[in-house]
């Protein structure tokens, strides 16, 4: 897949179908406020809570996610992103809430039943599959298969040609995520590394309209991690829709067109990188506590450098671990 | 010790009766916990319905076997459907559970007195099998070479038992290599990867309970019609755990393991038992240690030795794939 053929096309449309990049940003007009409207809602959350004993683990007024953008969801640990996602994706149930992907209403519906709807998401904890081989997982992830079906799987010509198929795109992505020659050994053998891309890779295969990623990048080497970006921002430019909760803020400021910012439960802040990275709201998140004193130039920078560091820490903290 | 005998009984025992009923149990357990990862603990429950199925419905109905095989066939899936409705969206533990209380309320139904008209109570039914040893096509007279001699009746028994073990494996082998059977596998792995790619996992752990129990089921028909008579008392906790003993042996989500397992087992048993019964024939074991009867307990003694000896040394059974085992420890 290379750009120009998608691009070339893709230049000739309204200006208002268009992503950004060198074309006309669909965020010139949206404020950066929580809740903010976007010209262009693919999903859109309303009231949606939940709460975990006396504790509000998620509590969003409203969401809109902007059509064909990249949206960051950010905050610190426990604010709730895991929990949203869980929730938007039929993982969980909300007390209250409701949300429209594509115009079709979700709450109540499964998770497989979402998924289906062109809204696939990918978890914080990998889940590869462990005793499938690295084909399988992929090939699990293209839907509507004929031979899903208990009795046309016994008539093995009905869907050999479809198998074909979805294995010629699954060599596609494989290569495109740098495992091609790992395509035959089993997933559980893999490093956390790959397991991530694997995961993403297998979403893709569904054809999604909107990927939720959770913590795409964590465990990736920053040379891989630079091509997934690539791969992430080619996605978006041929349709596709991405939400991802990351906590390096590089990758953030590199791939996000939008970011929203989650802390408790509410999200507390939405905009660019830019005007994210001083939003005092935002520091208070990360940092707990908000002198309420106007800053001076130097202060906001100390703060910023300090939530930076906070974060970057965190992300190390983590790597460690897995 | 007369070796010959002994190595007699044990070929014997390879392809015999036994094994073709394991088999077919031990292959309905690898769909449910080999490939699907169901956690089923009353195998014997979904035989004894199957047989039972058929006794009732030939006794009481007066129907052709093969009606009452295929009624058999119809109340294993109901049983499925009864276990798997309530306990297939909760954690696998419950399904163990929910399996052997369900088999043993059967068995415990099929025993009570108040029913005896249509289940003969705890002496069972008999005179349900008729049509089976009627259909022989093979003329009178001993057939077989070497260890293998069998009588005409013998020989149907087992050709029968034989063709429906291979057509089970058959199935089994097409169904794991479809897509079908790729999503079962991945639901052993990882429920809720599956669902997020949009697949319907209750229903295929549904179907693969379904499927694996007809299986079974028609396992427990083959034991009942071919011994002739059904007693309840047949259907103890214990068929379940010697099938899962056969499955283990010859390796899980393979599918010839459960087969090859289940030949291996009664083998060993019927080795086992002519050692043994041998031994203290000729007083290399002194009767006041061991008696004839209780070497029949001591096979399995041993036979359970051999099978912590197995896992410790070779965990993925005999056509299982070690780096499998690995991997599934992560």
């Amino acid at each position: 897949m290379t750009d120009a053929p998608t691009d070339a096309p893709a230049l000739a449309l309204p200006d208002e179908a268009l992503p950004d990049g060198a074309r006309p940003n669909p965020f010139d007009q949206v404020r950066s406020s929580p809740g903010a409207p976007k010209p262009e809602p693919i999903l859109v959350a309303d009231e949606v809570r939940r709460r975990f004993g006396g504790l509000t683990a998620v509590d969003v007024r409203h969401l809109e996610v902007q059509r064909e953008a990249i949206t960051a969801l950010i905050g610190p640990n426990g604010a709730g992103k895991t929990t949203f996602f869980n929730l938007l994706t039929g993982f969980d149930k909300p007390d209250t809430g409701s949300w429209t992907f594509d115009d079709r209403r979700l709450e109540g519906l499964g998770a497989h039943k979402i998924a289906r709807t062109g809204m696939v998401r990918t978890f914080q904890l990998t889940k590869a599959l462990a005793r499938l081989s690295v084909m399988d997982n992929m090939k699990l992830g293209a839907t509507e298969q004929l031979g899903e079906n208990f009795f046309r799987a016994l008539l093995p010509r009905l869907w050999n040609s479809q198998e074909k198929e979805i294995e010629a795109r699954a060599v596609e992505l494989l290569g495109r995520f740098n495992l091609t020659h790992m395509r035959d050994e089993y997933a559980g053998t893999l490093s956390g590394g790959q397991r991530k891309l694997l995961e993403m890779a297998r979403a893709l295969m569904a054809q999604p309209k909107l990927v939720m990623l959770d913590e795409p990048m964590a465990g990736v080497n920053p040379a891989l991690a630079q091509t997934i970006i690539r791969h992430v921002a080619e996605l978006r430019d041929e349709g596709l829709t991405v939400v991802f909760v990351e906590h390096d803020m590089d990758v953030v400021r590199t791939i996000s067109d939008w970011v929203v910012v989650m802390s408790d439960g509410e999200i507390v802040a939405e905009g660019t990188h830019a005007s994210i990275v001083t939003n005092p709201a935002v520091i208070d998140a990360y940092l707990g506590a908000h002198h309420g004193t106007p800053m001076d130039r130097a202060e906001q920078d100390r703060q910023l450098a300090e939530a930076e560091a906070a974060i970057e820490a965190e992300r190390q903290a983590r790597e460690e671990e897995a | 010790m007369n070796w010959h005998s002994i190595l007699n009984g044990t070929l014997r025992a390879l392809v015999g009766r036994e094994a073709i009923i394991y088999s077919l149990a031990a292959i309905g357990l690898n769909v449910h916990f080999g490939y699907t990862g169901l956690l089923n603990f009353g195998q014997v429950g979904f035989m004894a319905i199957g047989a039972y199925g058929v006794a009732i419905s030939v006794t009481t109905w007066d129907v052709p076997l093969i009606v009452g095989v295929l009624i058999g066939v119809g109340a294993a899936v109901c049983l499925a459907l009864l276990l798997g409705i309530p306990t297939l969206r909760l954690r696998a533990d419950y399904l163990a559970i929910v399996t052997i209380a369900a088999s043993e309320i059967f068995r415990f139904m099929m025993s009570a007195p108040s029913w005896r008209d249509v289940t003969g109570g705890s002496d069972g039914l008999t005179g349900f099998a008729g049509d089976f040893f009627d259909a022989n096509p093979i003329p009178g007279g001993d057939y077989g070479f070497g260890p293998w001699h069998y009588s005409a009746r013998d020989l149907w028994i087992l050709s029968v038992g034989w063709v429906a073990v291979l057509l089970a494996v058959l199935l089994v082998r097409m169904l794991m290599h479809s897509p079908w059977g790729r999503i079962v596998k991945a639901i052993r792995e990882d429920e809720d990867a599956v669902r997020s790619l949009g697949k319907n996992v209750y229903s295929y752990k549904m179907q693969s309970l379904v499927l694996g129990g007809v299986i079974g089921a028609v396992g427990g028909m083959f034991w009942m019609i071919t011994q002739a008579s059904i007693t309840p008392g047949s259907f103890s906790t214990i068929p379940t755990f010697y099938a899962y003993a056969a499955l283990i042996l010859g390796g899980m989500a393979r599918v010839w393991g459960p087969v090859v397992g289940a030949m291996i087992f009664w083998a060993l048993l019927a080795f086992t038992q002519g050692i043994l019964d041998e031994a203290v024939a000729n007083d290399l074991i002194p009767s006041s240690i061991m008696d004839s009867n209780q070497a029949g307990n001591v096979r399995f003694i041993l036979v359970g030795i051999g099978l912590v000896l197995l896992m410790v040394y070779r965990p993925q059974g005999i056509f299982g794939d070690r780096r499998e085992i690995a991997l599934g420890e992560r």
